[in-house]
C-alpha cells in the first residue's frame, strides 16, 4: 500500500485508462465506419442505376405533316395491300422533312436531318396505311419516334455546351431540333415500346419483351423442376435416409454443388444437354435445365431446415394413430413444412432469375428480335438482354440498360418480399 | 407422335389404371364382406396399378429419347455415298444439319444436292416410324404394367407398402440426381479437357507463361500459333480476388462485430438486412455497375493524381467484386461471432477489460479458425464470379501484379472461348474445358477446407 492507499497496479492501470477508453471509442467508430461503407455502396449503386434508368421510361415523338402521296410510295391510288405493305414510307418522311427545312440542300446535311428521325417510324407509317388504305393521297399530321440521339437531346442528356465533336448530335441537328421544340412540334410520352417491343440495334427501338418471355419460360421449366426434386430429396435425406456411406455421399454432394460457380454449370449445360442429348442451343428448355440443377442445392437445403424444424410431436403423433411413415410426412410433416419450403424456393428462384453466366455458355446470347413461342425456339433471357445492351457501343442503350435493370430488380424484390411476407405470416403457427 | 403427346396419353392410361385398380380392390372385397377384409384402403391398390402403369413406360421412352438422335444420325449416314461418309466428322455432322433441317421443311431444297433430298427422305421415312414405334412400345409397357399390377390385387396384397416402397425410391431417385450432377460435371470437363491435353502437353498449361487462344486459321498466318500457357490467368484472377477480399473482409468483419457486439437491436435488425440486399443484386448488375461507372472514374480519379490506369483496370473489378462480397463475409462472421459462448465474454469483462480488448483478444481468437474458414468460402466465391469480370476487366491476358493494368481471369477467358463459333476439335473451344477443370478443382479444394475448418470449429464449442 502507498500513501495514496493505491497500489502500484492500480495507478498503472488507471493511468492507461484514458488510452483504453480512446481506443474502445475508436473501435466503435471503425464499425460504425464500416457499416457505412456497405450502405454507402448500397445507395451509390442503386442510385447510379436509377439516375441511370429513369429517362429510359419516357421517350421523345416529332410532329411531322406526312404527305401519303401515292407517287412518293411509289404505288398508285388503288394499291393491293400488299403493295401497300411494301411502299417505300421512308420516302415520305424524308420528303416532309426537307419541305420542313427547305434551306438543307447539301446530301451530307440532308442525312443528318433525316436522322432525327428513328428508322422505326416509317413501319409506324406502314403499320397505319395497312389498317386504313385511304390514308393514301391524303395529307396528316403524325407523331413519329425521334432518333435515339435526338431523344438524348430532348431530354436534355446532351448539351449544346459540350464541343460538338464529343456528341453524336451536330450543331446543325441541334438547331433543327431547337426549331421544333419551339413551333411545339416535339413531346415525350411514356415509352411503351419498352416494355412491348424485342430486342432491336436502335436503342429507341429496344424492347424487353423477348427478354421477359424467354426468362419467364426459362423460370417455368426451372420451377417445375427444381422445386419437386429438391422437395423430394429434401424429405428423402431428412426423413428416410439410412445413416449410411451412400447417404453421406449424397449429402457432401449436395453442399459441394451450393458452392460451385455457376459458370460451370454451363459447360455442364453445353457439353451433356447441347452436345450429347442434341438439344436445340439457346432454348428456354436448356436454359431452365441448367438453371434448375443450378438451384436445386438451395432448395434441398433450405426445405431440409424447413422439415427439420417440425416440431417432433407432429410426427409423434400421427404416428401414434396408426399412420405410416410415408403418411406421417405427406399428411402432417410438409403441410407444416411448406410456407418454409416456399419461401426457400423463391429465393432460389429469385437467384437463378438474376443468372447470367450459365446462360451465355449455351448460347442464349444471340440477337434475338421476336419473343420465344415456345421452349425450344431460341431466345433471349432478361439478364443476358442486360449484359448485350450494356456491352453495346450506342449511347442510347445505356439508360435501356439501367432501365432493364430496374424491370429486373423489381421482380426480384417483389419475389423477396413474397418469401418474407410467407415466413412472417405462417412462422407463428 | 410427338413426346407431349405420348406423356398425355400416358397420363391417360395412368388414371385409367387407377380406377381400374381401385375397383378390381373393391370388387376383390365384397366378396369378402367389405374392404374391411383388404390389407390396404382400394386407393392404395389404384395407385399401385398407376405406378406401374407410369414408370417403366417413362423409363422406356426417357431411354428412347436419350438415343434417339445419334441412332438416327447413324442409320442416316450409314446409308450415305462412301466419299460422303469419309468427310471429317465436323463437315460430316454439317451436311447431316442440312438434311435434318431439309427434312423439317426448315432450309428449302435449293441448298442442296442431289443426295441430301434422297438422305432427307430416308430421315423422314425413319423418324416418323421411330416416333410411331415409340409409341407403341410405350404405350404396350403401360398396359402390360397395368394389367399384371391389377392382375395381383388380392386381399392381401399389401398394396399401400407396396406403393410406399416405390415412392420410397423415387425419392431416393431425386436425391441421388445431386451425385449424378457431379459426376456430369466432372465427367463431360473431364473428357474434353483431356482432348484439350492431347494437343498441348499438360506442363505447356500449367505452368506456359504466354496465353494467346487464337490459332491460325491458314497455316501461313503470322503470328497466330496460339499458347495456352495458364499462368497470367492464374495471376489476373487472384489479383482481382485480392482487390476484393481487400475491400470486402474489413468491412464485412467490422461490420459483423459492429452489429453483433456493440449495435442495438432495432439498428441491427435494420440494417443487416438492408446490407444482404447487396447479395441479391443480379451480378450482371455489378458488372454494368463497373464497366459504366466505377472503372470511368477510376481511370478519371487516377489521371487527375498522375497515374495511368487502364479503362479495364484490375482495381475496379475487384472493387466491385469486393461490395458483391461484403454481404457473403458480413453472414458468416455474424454468425461464427454469435457462436462465441457468451461465458468467454462475460469472463473478460468481468476481468475488467473493455468490450474492444474483449472483442480482439478473446472473441476474435476463439472465431478466427470459422473466420478463417468464412474467408476461404468469400475467396472462392471471387475466383468463381463471371459477370463482373466479363464486362469490366480485360481480355489480353498480362502477367502482371499492378492493380491499374488490365488484367484477364479464368472466367472470362471460358466466355470468350466459348461465346459465338465452337468446334469442338480445336484446342481453342476446348481450352475453354481445361480451365473449366482448374476453376471446379480450385473452388472445390477451397470449400472442402473451408468446410472442414467451419464445422471443426463449430464441434468446438457444442
Amino acid at each position: 500500500m502507498s500513501d495514496h492507499g493505491k497500489s502500484k497496479t492500480t495507478i498503472a492501470i488507471q493511468a492507461s485508462l484514458k488510452k483504453r477508453y480512446a481506443r474502445e471509442r475508436r473501435f466503435q467508430w471503425y464499425g460504425r465506419i464500416a457499416v457505412l461503407i456497405g450502405f454507402v455502396f448500397l445507395l451509390v449503386l442503386l442510385g447510379d442505376i436509377f439516375i441511370k434508368g429513369a429517362p429510359a421510361f419516357t421517350q421523345h415523338y416529332i410532329k411531322l405533316d406526312i404527305d401519303f402521296d401515292a407517287e412518293l410510295l411509289g404505288i398508285n391510288q388503288n394499291a393491293t395491300p400488299s403493295e401497300i405493305a411494301d411502299a417505300d414510307y421512308a420516302a415520305i418522311i424524308k420528303s416532309s422533312l426537307r419541305t420542313m427545312f427547305p434551306d438543307v440542300t447539301s446530301s451530307k446535311e440532308k442525312k443528318q436531318l433525316y436522322r432525327l428521325i428513328s428508322l422505326g417510324a416509317e413501319y409506324a407509317l406502314r403499320d397505319m396505311a395497312i389498317k386504313d388504305p385511304k390514308l393514301i393521297g391524303t395529307s396528316h399530321e403524325v407523331w413519329l419516334l425521334a432518333h435515339a440521339e435526338a431523344g438524348r437531346y430532348l431530354k436534355g442528356q446532351v448539351s449544346a455546351d459540350q464541343p460538338e465533336s464529343e456528341r453524336r448530335v451536330k450543331d446543325v441537328q441541334l438547331a433543327w431540333l431547337d426549331t421544333l421544340r419551339g413551333e411545339g412540334r416535339t413531346e415525350s410520352r411514356f415509352n411503351s415500346t419498352f416494355f412491348l417491343a424485342g430486342d432491336s440495334r436502335e436503342p429507341e427501338m429496344a424492347g424487353i419483351r423477348a427478354g421477359l418471355k424467354g426468362s419467364f419460360y426459362t423460370m417455368l421449366v426451372t420451377f417445375f423442376l427444381a422445386f419437386p426434386v429438391g422437395v423430394m430429396a429434401a424429405i428423402y435425406l431428412e426423413e428416410f435416409a439410412p445413416r449410411n456411406r451412400l447417404s453421406d455421399l449424397i449429402e457432401i454432394n449436395i453442399n459441394n454443388l451450393a458452392a460451385i460457380p455457376s459458370i460451370v454449370f454451363g459447360l455442364l449445360g453445353l457439353a451433356v444437354f447441347i452436345n450429347f442429348f442434341g438439344l436445340p442451343r439457346s432454348a428456354p428448355l436448356v436454359g431452365g435445365l441448367v438453371m434448375a440443377l443450378m438451384t436445386l442445392p438451395t432448395i434441398v437445403i433450405t426445405s431440409r431446415a424447413a422439415i427439420q424444424a417440425v416440431s417432433p410431436s407432429i410426427r409423434e403423433a400421427a404416428m401414434g394413430v396408426g399412420a405410416s411413415k410415408m403418411q406421417t410426412v405427406f399428411h402432417h410433416v410438409i403441410p407444416v413444412a411448406m410456407p418454409g419450403i416456399l419461401t426457400g424456393s423463391i429465393i432460389g428462384m429469385a437467384h437463378a432469375l438474376g443468372e447470367t453466366a450459365p446462360l451465355l455458355m449455351i448460347g442464349m446470347v444471340a440477337f434475338i428480335m421476336d419473343a420465344p413461342g415456345g421452349l425450344t425456339d431460341p431466345s433471349t433471357v432478361l439478364p443476358v438482354q442486360i449484359y448485350l445492351w450494356a456491352d453495346s457501343p450506342e449511347r442510347g442503350f445505356t439508360e435501356k440498360t439501367s432501365a432493364a435493370i430496374m424491370v429486373l430488380m423489381g421482380f426480384l424484390i417483389l419475389m423477396n418480399a413474397l418469401a418474407i411476407y410467407l415466413r412472417r405470416r405462417f412462422e407463428l403457427k | 407422335m410427338h413426346t407431349t403427346s405420348i406423356l398425355l396419353v400416358l397420363v391417360a392410361l395412368c388414371v385409367v389404371s387407377f380406377f381400374t385398380g381401385r375397383k378390381r380392390s373393391q370388387v376383390v372385397a365384397r366378396r369378402l364382406g367389405g374392404i374391411a377384409a383388404l390389407h390396404s384402403l382400394p386407393k392404395h391398390y389404384g395407385y399401385m396399378a398407376a405406378a406401374w402403369a407410369a414408370l417403366p413406360a417413362l423409363l422406356i421412352l426417357a431411354l428412347w429419347l436419350g438415343f434417339e438422335s445419334s441412332v438416327l444420325y447413324k442409320l442416316v449416314t450409314a446409308e450415305l455415298p462412301q466419299d460422303i461418309q469419309e468427310m471429317p466428322a465436323d463437315e460430316l455432322g454439317l451436311y447431316y444439319n442440312q438434311v435434318q433441317g431439309f427434312a423439317m421443311g426448315a432450309i428449302d431444297s435449293e441448298q442442296l444436292d442431289q443426295t441430301q433430298v434422297q438422305a432427307a427422305e430416308h430421315y423422314k421415312w425413319l423418324a416418323s416410324s421411330f416416333s410411331q414405334v415409340k409409341a407403341a412400345l410405350v404405350f404396350l409397357v403401360a398396359i402390360i404394367g397395368a394389367l399384371l399390377a391389377v392382375r395381383r390385387v388380392t386381399p392381401v396384397l399389401r398394396a399401400r407398402n407396396h406403393v410406399e416402397r416405390i415412392i420410397e425410391w423415387v425419392l431416393f431417385g431425386c436425391s441421388f440426381l445431386a451425385v449424378l450432377t457431379t459426376l456430369g460435371i466432372v465427367l463431360s470437363i473431364l473428357f474434353e479437357s483431356i482432348r484439350f491435353f492431347q494437343f498441348i502437353p499438360l506442363a505447356d498449361f500449367l505452368f506456359g507463361l504466354h496465353w494467346s487462344p487464337q490459332m491460325a486459321i491458314r497455316a501461313d498466318q503470322v503470328g497466330a500459333s496460339g499458347s495456352f500457357g495458364f499462368i497470367p490467368l492464374l495471376v489476373g484472377t487472384l489479383l482481382i480476388s485480392a482487390v476484393a477480399l481487400a475491400i470486402a473482409v474489413p468491412v464485412g468483419l467490422m461490420s459483423a462485430i459492429y452489429l453483433s457486439e456493440y449495435a442495438t437491436r432495432r439498428f441491427r435488425a435494420v440494417a443487416k438486412p438492408m446490407l444482404e440486399i447487396l447479395a441479391g443484386v443480379p451480378t450482371v448488375v455489378y458488372g454494368f455497375f463497373a464497366a459504366l461507372t466505377v472503372a470511368p472514374f477510376i481511370r478519371e480519379l487516377g489521371e487527375s493524381l498522375g497515374l495511368s490506369v487502364a479503362s479495364e483496370s484490375a482495381l475496379a473489378a475487384g472493387i466491385v467484386m469486393g461490395i458483391m462480397i461484403i454481404p457473403f463475409v458480413l453472414s458468416l462472421s455474424d454468425d461464427i461471432i454469435n457462436a462465441v459462448p457468451v461465458s468467454l465474454r462475460e469472463a473478460s469483462l468481468g476481468m475488467g477489460a473493455t468490450m474492444n480488448e474483449t472483442i480482439r483478444k478473446v472473441v476474435l481468437p476463439a472465431a478466427l479458425p470459422g473466420i478463417v474458414g468464412g474467408i476461404l468460402l468469400a475467396t472462392s466465391r471471387a475466383i468463381g464470379e463471371t459477370m463482373i469480370v466479363v464486362m469490366a476487366a480485360g481480355l489480353s491476358a498480362k502477367l502482371t501484379i499492378n492493380p491499374f493494368e488490365a488484367v484477364t481471369t479464368i472466367t472470362v477467358q471460358i466466355v470468350t472461348l466459348l461465346v459465338g463459333d465452337q468446334e469442338f476439335d480445336s484446342p481453342k473451344t476446348l481450352a475453354a474445358f481445361a480451365l473449366g477443370l482448374v476453376l471446379f478443382f480450385v473452388t472445390l479444394l477451397l470449400n472442402v477446407v473451408a468446410l472442414y475448418v467451419v464445422r471443426r470449429y463449430r464441434e468446438q464449442y457444442e
